[in-house]
């Protein structure tokens, strides 16, 4: 019983980061309806330059995530000026496309320059250890991860629906000709939302420098694991993305525990069962499918 | 020079296609004892991904100095001027590394290919050598099949196996009084071949394997399959994980709490570019095996130092192996006057060798494993590096005929 209990907090733990990674994903999809594949390239950048800021400037994990999200958004920024939104209008293939061109070029990018063996990080002395939760024992920077991923989750998911600001970006998404006649100015939230996104990603890769190896190739097998959460919760659903983040986070710590050949496998089984259910995911609105 | 070589090439390709496939001879020679009237080795190895900074174009660098020493100790006498070396990027990929190694026997001109890290791709090149009658000098893929059930007269393997892996770390740590063992370890060739020959190492020192986990690969979360290895309360988790998974294991094995449970653990395989990237307070106390370390000793060090001025990085033993390996190619084709393999295999057979990579060598006619001493390994504290890349402390030098099984137990047959 103890061991199902822990299994159980180790994959909320492990589920809450994919909620947080994959949230950034589903925003972007939902306001802009681009499929962002150079979301898990942008989570490697995150953990790079929290990496490079450690060795630089000595700024510890604190101060990185505080200032590689803003880096990261100025970053999205620029690539939505100055690629996505010539694609916008076209099908939703052309971006899929642009940006897993731009995965390969930022990846290879940092290859160059950072070779591919990975850079230190010192995780924070202040997080070491663990916590024992009545026989349950989780490292105390999982736990970190889990409040700090949790709080996040929570202040998006209350900006988006309870905030002017939010619900502007919702109306422009869902129904943007209503949007526009109600004067509402759709294509000025685009690019925000588009570097908002962006950050997120990169805020979860400074989360993942103390605990995760930081290679240039570590967003590829992260990014598709985040594919599947999105998918699992609806695309574009921020809601879905948090739930169908801890359900994958479940699923695996189950996976590894009692099939470990299949904890990867299983994520990709549970995705095709939804969506043999659900079509569009289990937040998911019904135009998707369409 | 340069059409003389396009005829060649030119000559080669319409053998192939009026032949078929053709091995021995070839078509185009200019004479004299060798094909084309140059020799070309071919480095087949992973240029941009996993295990770039492992062996990657460096080797290729380690291979031309090789090509020097070896022009600069012959001079005038050297049997042949004309010394290409190329490489190749096989991405680890066996299906990508078959057809590039039939591509560089046919029309490539090769006369050796070396290196070839992940044990799928080196099988494959393995094959084409025996087809292609053409020799394959493997440094860094470690599995037992090369010398074993699937060796064959052309293949050579260089630098290391798992035997030698496990029976170092394996051996040791148990007779060190970790006597409880559990095995985590990604579910492909080497893995499978690390965690068997582990065992058996295990076994024989006297402890036991209470369980074995295999795991996805590429694999980023690690949490759940420590808690479960550590849930039998053994003495030492052993990890069979390379490169970016095995900095994984690590760093979450060093925040699970394990090891203030009194869990030790032992990496399989590790690689100084490991310890490089992920820290030496990470790894520090770290046990493992090697078959070369750049600080050993002064002759080590003195072409640690030709190689950092090359490369500007310090030297893995994967690329000192690649070194050893075309330099005693070489030594082997001055012997036999020719690049003709089945003359050089001969000149290799039952070799004693002793260079900067390989101490109390032989290179094994039997099964054509390249036996050495091999070495004992543990990570140092951070406070006693006292430069760049002194991440070593060498505990005991494991003696060529303990570190490699030996020749009777090998499943080859030529």
């Amino acid at each position: 019983m103890n061991a199902v209990l822990q299994y159980a907090v180790q994959g909320l733990a492990a589920g809450s980061f994919y909620a947080l990674a994959a949230l950034g994903l589903a925003i972007i999809f939902g306001v802009l309806g681009v499929v962002n594949f150079a979301h898990g390239a942008f989570y490697m950048l995150g953990a790079v330059t929290a990496a490079v800021l450690l060795d630089t400037l000595d700024l510890t994990l604190w101060w990185s995530l505080l200032v590689v999200p803003v880096l990261m958004f100025a970053f999205g920024v620029v690539v939505e000026r100055l690629l996505v939104q010539w694609l916008l209008r076209l099908d939703p293939l052309y971006n899929f496309l642009l940006t897993f061109g731009l995965t390969l070029v930022l990846v290879e990018l940092v290859k160059q320059k950072y070779g591919v063996s990975g850079l230190p990080y010192k995780p924070p002395k202040l997080l070491s250890g663990r916590v024992d939760l009545a026989g349950v024992v989780l490292p105390r920077y999982q736990l970190f991860v889990f409040l700090f991923s949790v709080a996040i989750c929570v202040l998006v998911w209350l900006v988006m629906t309870r905030t002017r600001v939010g619900m502007i970006v919702r109306a422009s998404t869902e129904k943007p000709d209503l949007a526009r006649a109600l004067g509402i100015n759709v294509g000025r939230w685009v690019t925000p939302v588009f570097g908002f996104g962006v950050a997120l990603a990169g805020l979860a890769g400074v989360l993942a420098a103390p605990f995760r190896a930081i290679t240039a190739d570590m967003g590829n097998n992260f990014a598709i694991i985040l594919f599947a959460v999105v998918v699992i919760g609806g695309l574009g659903s921020i809601v879905g993305a948090v739930v169908a983040g801890f359900m994958v986070g479940l699923v695996e710590a189950f996976g590894q525990a009692y099939a470990p050949t299949y904890a990867q496998i299983l994520i990709f089984v549970l995705m095709a069962l939804i969506i043999l259910v659900r079509p569009a995911g289990l937040f998911g609105r019904k135009e998707a499918t369409a | 020079m340069k059409t003389k070589r396009i005829r060649a090439g030119a000559a080669a390709m319409t053998g192939v296609l009026l032949l078929g496939a053709c091995g021995e001879g070839g078509p185009g020679g200019s004479g004299g004892d060798f094909t084309d009237g140059k020799l070309v080795l071919a480095v087949m190895n992973d240029q941009s991904g996993v295990y770039k900074d492992a062996s990657g174009p460096n080797s290729v660098k380690a291979v031309k100095m090789a090509v020097a020493d070896y022009k600069k100790k012959h001079g005038d006498k050297a049997v042949v001027d004309d010394i290409e070396v190329t490489s190749t990027d096989h991405q680890n990929k066996p299906d990508i590394a078959n057809t590039k190694a039939q591509e560089l026997y046919e029309r490539g001109g090769a006369d050796v290919i070396l290196d070839v890290p992940t044990s799928s791709a080196a099988l494959a090149v393995a094959n084409q050598a025996k087809t292609h009658k053409k020799l394959f000098l493997d440094v860094s893929a470690a599995t037992m099949e090369l010398t074993g059930a699937q060796c064959n007269k052309y293949t050579f393997q260089w630098a290391y196996n798992t035997y030698m892996l496990a029976n170092g770390t394996g051996t040791t740590v148990t007779g060190n009084g970790d006597k409880n063992w559990h095995i985590i370890y990604p579910d492909y060739q080497f893995g499978q071949d690390m965690t068997k020959s582990f065992t058996e190492a295990i076994s024989k020192a006297g402890g036991t394997v209470q369980g074995t986990i295999p795991t996805p690969f590429p694999n980023d979360n690690f949490a759940t399959f420590l808690t479960k290895a550590g849930s039998t309360n053994p003495d030492v988790i052993g990890t069979m994980q390379a490169g970016g998974d095995l900095i994984n294991v690590v760093k979450q094995f060093n925040e699970s709490g394990l090891k203030e449970r009194g869990i030790d653990l032992a990496v399989g395989l590790m690689l100084i570019t490991d310890i490089h990237s992920l820290g030496v307070d990470q790894f520090a106390g770290t046990m493992f095996t090697d078959a070369w370390y750049w600080n050993m000793d002064d002759e080590s060090r003195a072409w640690a130092d030709r190689f950092r001025d090359e490369t500007g990085t310090r030297p893995t033993f994967e690329h000192a192996g690649n070194y050893s390996a075309a330099l005693q190619y070489l030594e082997a084709v001055q012997e036999a006057g020719t690049d003709d393999a089945d003359k050089v295999v001969a000149k290799l057979e039952g070799k004693k060798v002793n260079d900067v990579f390989l101490r109390n060598g032989e290179i094994r006619a039997k099964d054509h494993s390249v036996v050495h001493d091999a070495y004992l390994a543990r990570v140092k504290k951070p406070s006693d590096v006292k430069e760049d890349w002194d991440y070593e402390e060498i505990v005991t030098t494991i003696p060529a005929a303990k570190a490699f099984p030996p020749a009777e137990a090998s499943a080859c047959s030529m």
